[in-house]
C-alpha cells in the first residue's frame, strides 16, 4: 500500500504567463460552505488534513437508521425563524452559504448593484424531500388531500433554493438551479463564469446544495442499486478505492464561491483563492447508472486543452470516487490513462471523510483542497486498509498528508447518472 | 368552548406560524395584518391549522371575518361549541 510522500519539484511546469485580459479571467474571492466535518473553509481543511471524517446515524422514515454525513451550522445566523419553517432544507443550506461566501469576500452587499448578482446552484435533486414528508404527513388523514400543504410548489420549484438566497440577500439579478446529478456542484461554478464572461452579471455566487439525507428515497434507491455503504463505524464506511469498498454514504451539505473577473478582484484588492482556468462537460451517451472511463477521460483532457495545460501540469486530482466498486474503478482508468505521463500529480478524495454531498459535492471537495496552494499539503484520502489492486491512481495521498514544494493546479472531478461528467481546473493565484 | 380559549388557541397558532413575532400586544379590533408580518400563506396556514387540529372548514368567502382576532374568535365560537 502506497502512503502519502513528498515529491520534488525539480522538474515541474509552473504556471506560465497568461495572455488573456483580466477581464476574461474569473477568479474565486470567498468560499461559504457546510459539510458534515466543518462550517467554514478553516474549520472544515483543519479537519481533512486531521483526517476526521464526520459520518452518523440518523433516522428516516420507512428505512429506520441509515448512515449519513449531516451538517451542523446555526440556521438562524442569516434566517429569521418564520423563513426557516417556510423554506426548505436546501434553501437554508444555500443561505448559510451564500452569506458566508460574500463574508469571506470582504464585499460590500449593501454597495453592490445587486441587479448584477447572479445566484447558480447544482443540484442533484430538489423537491424529493417535500413531498416524500407531504405523502408521509398525508397518511394520517387518510390519504385526503385537503391536507396537502400550500407551500408545497414554492418549496419544490426547481429554482428554490437559489431563489430562497435571493429573498434573504436582496439579490434581484438572475437566479436558477443546474440539474445535473451529482456534477452539478462544479456546474454551478462553471456556470458562474460562463455567465461574468458573457457580461451577464458582474458577481456570481456559485457552488451546490444537497438535502438529500432528508429523503428516504434516496438511501433506498441507492440500498436497492446494491450502492449504499455500510460498517459498524459510520466514520469508516465510505472508502474510495479501498478494496472492501460497499457503497455510498449520502450526506447533506452545500459550498458556494463569490465568482468574479480577474480586474473587478484586482480593483478591490480582494484576497484570490485560486482562478479558474479550465472546465469542461461532456455526456456518456451510455447508461443510466454505469460510469464510462473513456468519455471521463475525454472530459479531462477536453478541460486541459481549454486550460492550455498538460497532465503532468496537474498538481491535485480530487477525485470524484463515490466507494463503490464500479464507479472508483472507472475513475481510475480514466486518470491511470490520462496521466500515465504525469509522475508528479497527486490524486486525493474527499468524501472519505464526508460521503457524498451529492449535488454540492463539486464545489465542495475543490474548496477542500483550495487551501493547498498556499499550505503545500495535500490531504489524503482516508478509510483505505486494503487498496484495491486495480484502483492505479495517479500517486493516490493515502491516510496520511503529503507536503509537496509548489501547487500551481487543482483538478476536481464531479460525475453523475445519466452520465454527465464535469471538471474544473484551478490555477494559483501569483498576482499577474 | 370558551371565547377566551378560542383566542388563546388562535394566538397559539399563529405564534407557531410566526415565531419571530411578539403576539403579547396583539389587539382584537385591528387587522391582524397591520399588526404583524402576516401574508396570504400565513394566513392559509391558519386556516389549514383550524382544519387539521379541530376539523373546521374555512370557506374562501369567510376568510375576510377572521381579518380581526375578534372576528376570527366570533366566527369560530360557534363552530367550536362541540369542542
Amino acid at each position: 500500500m502506497r502512503g502519502g510522500h513528498d515529491i520534488p519539484s525539480s522538474t515541474r511546469k509552473e504556471a506560465g504567463p497568461i495572455e488573456k485580459s483580466h477581464d476574461s479571467r474569473v477568479v474565486i474571492t470567498g468560499i461559504g460552505l457546510s459539510a458534515p466535518n466543518g462550517n467554514n473553509l478553516s474549520e472544515y481543511r483543519h479537519n481533512l488534513l486531521a483526517g476526521k471524517a464526520s459520518i452518523e446515524k440518523i433516522e428516516t422514515h420507512y428505512m429506520g437508521e441509515v448512515l449519513a454525513g449531516v451538517c451542523h451550522f446555526d440556521p438562524l445566523k442569516y434566517q429569521k425563524k418564520k423563513e426557516l419553517r417556510r423554506g426548505t432544507r436546501a434553501g437554508s443550506i444555500a443561505i448559510y452559504c451564500a452569506n458566508e461566501a460574500v463574508a469571506d469576500s470582504r464585499l460590500d452587499i449593501a454597495g453592490l448593484d445587486k441587479s448584477r448578482v447572479g445566484v447558480y446552484l447544482g443540484i442533484t435533486e430538489h423537491g424529493n424531500v417535500e413531498t416524500e414528508n407531504e405523502v408521509f404527513g398525508l397518511k394520517q388523514y387518510n390519504y385526503d388531500v385537503k391536507y396537502w400543504s400550500h407551500h408545497h410548489n414554492p418549496r419544490t420549484v426547481a429554482n428554490n433554493p437559489a431563489g430562497e438566497v435571493t429573498m434573504n440577500m436582496g439579490i434581484t439579478g438572475p437566479h436558477y438551479t443546474l440539474g445535473a446529478a451529482c456534477a452539478a456542484g462544479n456546474i454551478g461554478l462553471i456556470h458562474g463564469l460562463q455567465m461574468l464572461l458573457l457580461g451577464e452579471i458582474d458577481l456570481a455566487l456559485g457552488g451546490g446544495v444537497s438535502e438529500s439525507i432528508h429523503t428516504f428515497g434516496v438511501f433506498a434507491s441507492f440500498k436497492n442499486e446494491g450502492a449504499l455503504a455500510s460498517h459498524d463505524n459510520p466514520n469508516r464506511a465510505c472508502r474510495p478505492f479501498d478494496r472492501d469498498r460497499n457503497g455510498i454514504v449520502v450526506s447533506e451539505g452545500g459550498c458556494v464561491c463569490t465568482l468574479e473577473r480577474l480586474s473587478d478582484a484586482l480593483r478591490r484588492s480582494a484576497t484570490i483563492y485560486g482562478e479558474i482556468v479550465g472546465y469542461a462537460i461532456n455526456s456518456d451517451a451510455f447508461d443510466f447508472i454505469l460510469p464510462h472511463a473513456q468519455r471521463q477521460a475525454e472530459c479531462v483532457r477536453l478541460a486541459l486543452k481549454k486550460a492550455g495545460l498538460s497532465p503532468a501540469d496537474i498538481d491535485i486530482i480530487s477525485s470524484h470516487a463515490t466507494g463503490t466498486q464500479q464507479g472508483d474503478l472507472q475513475e481510475c482508468l480514466a486518470l491511470a490513462e490520462v496521466f500515465k505521463d504525469a509522475p508528479q500529480t497527486h490524486t486525493n478524495n474527499t468524501k472519505s471523510y464526508i460521503g457524498h454531498t451529492m449535488g454540492a459535492a463539486g464545489a465542495l471537495e475543490l474548496a477542500g483542497n483550495l487551501p493547498s496552494f498556499n499550505d503545500h499539503t495535500v490531504h489524503p484520502t482516508i478509510n483505505i486498509d486494503n487498496l484495491d489492486p486495480r484502483c492505479t491512481v495517479p500517486n493516490l495521498v493515502i491516510n496520511h498528508p503529503a507536503n509537496v514544494d509548489r501547487i500551481d493546479h487543482i483538478m476536481n472531478n464531479s460525475f453523475g447518472m445519466l452520465g454527465i461528467n464535469s471538471v474544473v481546473i484551478v490555477r494559483r493565484y501569483e498576482g499577474r | 368552548m370558551t371565547r377566551e380559549k378560542i383566542r388563546a388557541i388562535i394566538v397559539e397558532v399563529i405564534s407557531q406560524i410566526l415565531p419571530d413575532e411578539d403576539l403579547s400586544n396583539l389587539r382584537g379590533d385591528i387587522r391582524i395584518r397591520d399588526q404583524i408580518e402576516l401574508d396570504s400563506m400565513d394566513f392559509l396556514d391558519i386556516i389549514m391549522e383550524l382544519r387539521k387540529r379541530y376539523g373546521i372548514e374555512v370557506p374562501e368567502d369567510d376568510y375576510i371575518q377572521l381579518a380581526t382576532l375578534d372576528g376570527a374568535v366570533a366566527y369560530l365560537e360557534p363552530r367550536m361549541t362541540h369542542l
